[in-house]
């Protein structure tokens, strides 16, 4: 008995939201949360955050980017179909409330992570500064939702395709230094340098930043250890007492070295054999 | 009693040599034939008193069933056994018999015990071989007699055997059970080659046709909590079973370095995820040519032993005691030792050292020596001064042991932890908590011990909430459960 799909959408080339149905997750979901899902009967369990939760429906929207064999499978999957085993909500809910002027940051695909907190966070009636960053035009997401839920809205990418020029953090310092914003909170969601980047600019500056990590989990109830992360020089467990840390403690250093644990299994997973139940689109 | 003369060791069990299994993840012990069962049944005395029983956590009628044995009545004998246990092909292969039923047993007196726990999982695996789940389960089904309905959360042989006891008792039982696979440490512990999975889905399937119902993919604490079970699902009464999950680390420098595993992690993803069949199965483990296991319990031997299996070249237990003092089962030790693993005494490790790119590459050790007796009666480990050496590593397994989950506790405010070892507070005698209507039993009020230990808690658990759920209108009945005394 899985967990049935019941909408899909592109969202750009490789980005995918699902609405699964999962009402107990769905009834429990907050901001800030994840699930863990095993998408077929021989499949890794991984973590997707939640980006929406209808109580009501019942239903989970959950967005991944195609990266790995599990994210390949499920970009196969259509509506109707089924994942197998979906977990949550795990992790702890963002601390929401009126901060004031927020800026929340997203780097490539971790506007996907950011886009609930957004949402929160305007239902909090704070004032929000959205920066959406990627490396070009084409790999930006979920631009219109966060256009209508902030109150500004800015685009960056590397080669310029859109937006400023820039990274995120060269935005931001601008925002804070030329023109002379003053935020009460930082949210940053994005690849490691990036939150990095922006956790060293937002200490000079003594802005209260988290970010939300994203080491590689097994069973995401804090049993084993994978996801730990080093926060104010103690070992934290990510998925049970993160996913989100305040920036300024978090030792990036470290987390970028264990993402980096499994990449050469990665490679060999992606390139087993297409099968059905091993997890390739069979187109 | 017959004069016939008693034959004084146990009548041998066949296994993988140590140079064949080594390689393989297939059981290592291959069980008794008809013949050997038949042979060690008749060394039983069937004493008029019977001390064995009194070893044994969930009183299985020992006599009775290897009675059943020698007369031929093996499917009778596994229905005998089950009538107290749920579980015998699992326990007759994990149980320490050698510390509870055995050990009790008057021949062990003069020579060998009878092998109780080999007899037990001969019937197991015969009514197995011989009638099939959907036999089992029409034959066992029971009806619902009652409408209190009862929560069981977590997998574990503690909740496995409570939910079946409740179920004979005629309640709706329902697991909760947060992985994608019921059996808790039994899945995701104890390795294939120990304990085969299709043993542990057998029993699992067993229990279910009894009429518990399983949830998985349901974390309590997190997807419901229990209140909300309670005063929103209609649970009268809940079981927490959920064990000791929390790895425990050392917290010394390095220890964050890649190719360091806790253990619970190492042997998740070889038994639960099968990373030991990677590419077949997705999830990947690192398992490099020197692998170092820091512990002497049998989570430590189980994961030497996976290492080795999985290719390790070389595989060393590092204890910081003697072999005298591991805790671990005497046979898996031997097992261990005979499969040619290394193992270092006295030593622990205080630092590793990584590369460049964060892999763990040495292992720093200090020696030790043994002092006075501490609280667990054993001599304690004192570190000797500027004795420290290195030796090179590539993989790591932490295997000093492991607390329970502060999950469930940190999201139900009445129940009580202990301020240090994070068991959940419970009488005892009653597996009663510190909330009206929650019980408890197993390794998350115990820390870290033995499935049949688990089990018998679950056999006493199931005994209480049946009590409780026919009391549960007197006055005062929390305040009785939770004052018993033993």
């Amino acid at each position: 008995m899985g967990y049935e799909i019941l909408e899909t959408k592109l969202l750009g080339p490789d980005s995918l939201l699902f609405e699964v149905k999962a009402p107990y997750v769905a009834k429990s979901a907050r901001p800030g949360q994840f699930v863990i899902l095993r998408a077929y009967d021989r499949g890794e369990r991984i973590p997707l955050t939640i980006a929406n939760a209808d109580r009501v429906e019942g239903k989970i929207t959950v967005i991944f980017q195609v990266v790995g064999k599990t994210t390949r499978y499920l970009s196969s999957l259509k509506k109707g179909d089924e994942i197998h085993d979906l977990l949550g909500p795990l992790g702890n809910p963002t601390e929401i409330k009126k901060f004031g002027c927020v800026a929340a940051i997203g780097g490539g695909f971790g506007t996907a992570v950011l886009y609930p907190l957004v949402r929160a966070l305007k239902e909090a009636d704070n004032y929000i500064i959205v920066i959406n960053g990627a490396r070009n035009e084409k790999l930006l997401i979920l631009e219109d939702e966060l256009k209508r839920l902030s109150d500004e809205y800015y685009v960056t990418t590397d080669d310029g395709s859109k937006g400023y020029k820039g990274f995120v953090t060269d935005f931001l310092k601008k925002l804070i230094e030329d023109e002379g914003k003053t935020f009460n909170r930082v949210f940053a969601v994005g690849p490691v340098p990036m939150m990095k980047a922006v956790s060293n600019l937002t200490k000079v500056h003594n802005i209260k930043t988290i970010v939300s990590l994203n080491p590689i989990m097994v069973d995401g109830t804090g049993m084993c250890g994978a996801c730990r992360v080093e926060v104010g020089g103690e070992t934290k467990f990510a998925c049970v007492d993160g996913p989100e840390f305040d920036a300024h403690k978090v030792n990036f250093d470290l987390l970028a070295k264990r993402l980096q644990m499994y990449k050469k299994e990665e490679r060999i997973s992606l390139s087993t054999v297409a099968n059905k139940k091993g997890g390739e689109k069979d187109e | 009693m017959s004069n016939k003369k008693i034959i004084s060791k146990k009548t041998s069990m066949r296994k993988q040599a140590p140079s064949d299994r080594k390689r393989n993840f297939f059981e290592v012990a291959l069980g008794y034939t008809v013949e050997d069962a038949l042979k060690e049944a008749q060394r039983c005395l069937e004493c008029k008193k019977p001390s064995c029983i009194r070893g044994c956590p969930v009183e299985i009628d020992i006599p009775g069933f290897i009675k059943k044995i020698k007369e031929g009545n093996f499917l009778e004998a596994a229905s005998l056994i089950k009538e107290n246990n749920p579980l015998p092909a699992v326990c007759g292969r994990v149980c320490p018999q050698e510390d509870q039923c055995e050990k009790m047993c008057v021949l062990s007196k003069k020579g060998e015990s009878v092998a109780i726990g080999r007899l037990e999982r001969f019937v197991a695996d015969y009514e197995a071989k011989e009638k099939s789940t959907e036999a089992t389960s029409t034959l066992e089904h029971l009806p619902k007699k009652s409408r209190r309905k009862v929560a069981v959360i977590g997998s574990g042989p503690a909740s496995l055997v409570c939910a079946s006891e409740l179920a004979r008792k005629g309640y709706p039982v329902t697991i909760f059970e947060s992985l994608h696979e019921p059996g808790g440490v039994l899945v995701y512990g104890i390795p294939e080659f120990r304990l085969p999975k299709e043993i542990v889905r057998r029993e699992v399937e067993y229990i279910k046709s009894l009429g518990v119902e399983i949830v998985t993919n349901f974390f309590v604490g997190k997807t419901r909590t229990v209140d909300q079970l309670m005063d929103e699902d209609g649970y009268e009464a809940v079981f927490i079973g959920t064990g000791a999950g929390l790895p425990r680390f050392m917290h010394i420098p390095g220890e964050n370095l890649l190719g360091i595993y806790s253990a619970n992690e190492f042997l998740t993803r070889m038994n639960l995820m099968k990373a030991f069949k990677f590419p077949e199965y997705d999830t990947p483990v690192k398992v490099g040519e020197r692998v170092g296991v820091i512990g002497g319990g049998n989570v430590a031997m189980d994961s030497a032993r996976v290492a080795l299996r999985a290719g390790a070249k070389k595989v060393t237990i590092f204890y910081r005691r003697t072999r005298n003092e591991m805790p671990a089962r005497i046979e898996e030790i031997e097992n261990a030792e005979e499969e040619g693993i290394e193992f270092v005494f006295l030593v622990a490790p205080v630092e590793y050292i990584g590369d460049e790119e964060g892999w763990v590459k040495q292992i720093k050790l200090i020696k030790m020596r043994l002092g006075e007796p501490d609280s667990s009666g054993r001599r304690r480990p004192i570190p000797i001064e500027k004795s420290e050496f290195t030796t090179p590593i590539d993989t790591v397994v932490v295997a000093i042991g492991q607390i329970p989950s502060p999950m469930i506790a940190r999201t139900t405010p009445e129940l009580k932890v202990h301020p240090r070892w994070g068991t959940l507070m419970v009488n005892e005698e009653t597996c009663a908590t510190t909330k009206e209507g929650v019980f408890a039993g197993g390794d998350v009020t115990t820390g870290a011990a033995t499935v049949i230990l688990a089990a018998g808690a679950g056999k006493k658990a199931a005994k209480y909430i049946d009590y409780y759920l026919h009391n549960k209108e007197k006055r005062e009945i929390w305040k009785e459960l939770s004052s018993k005394e033993l």
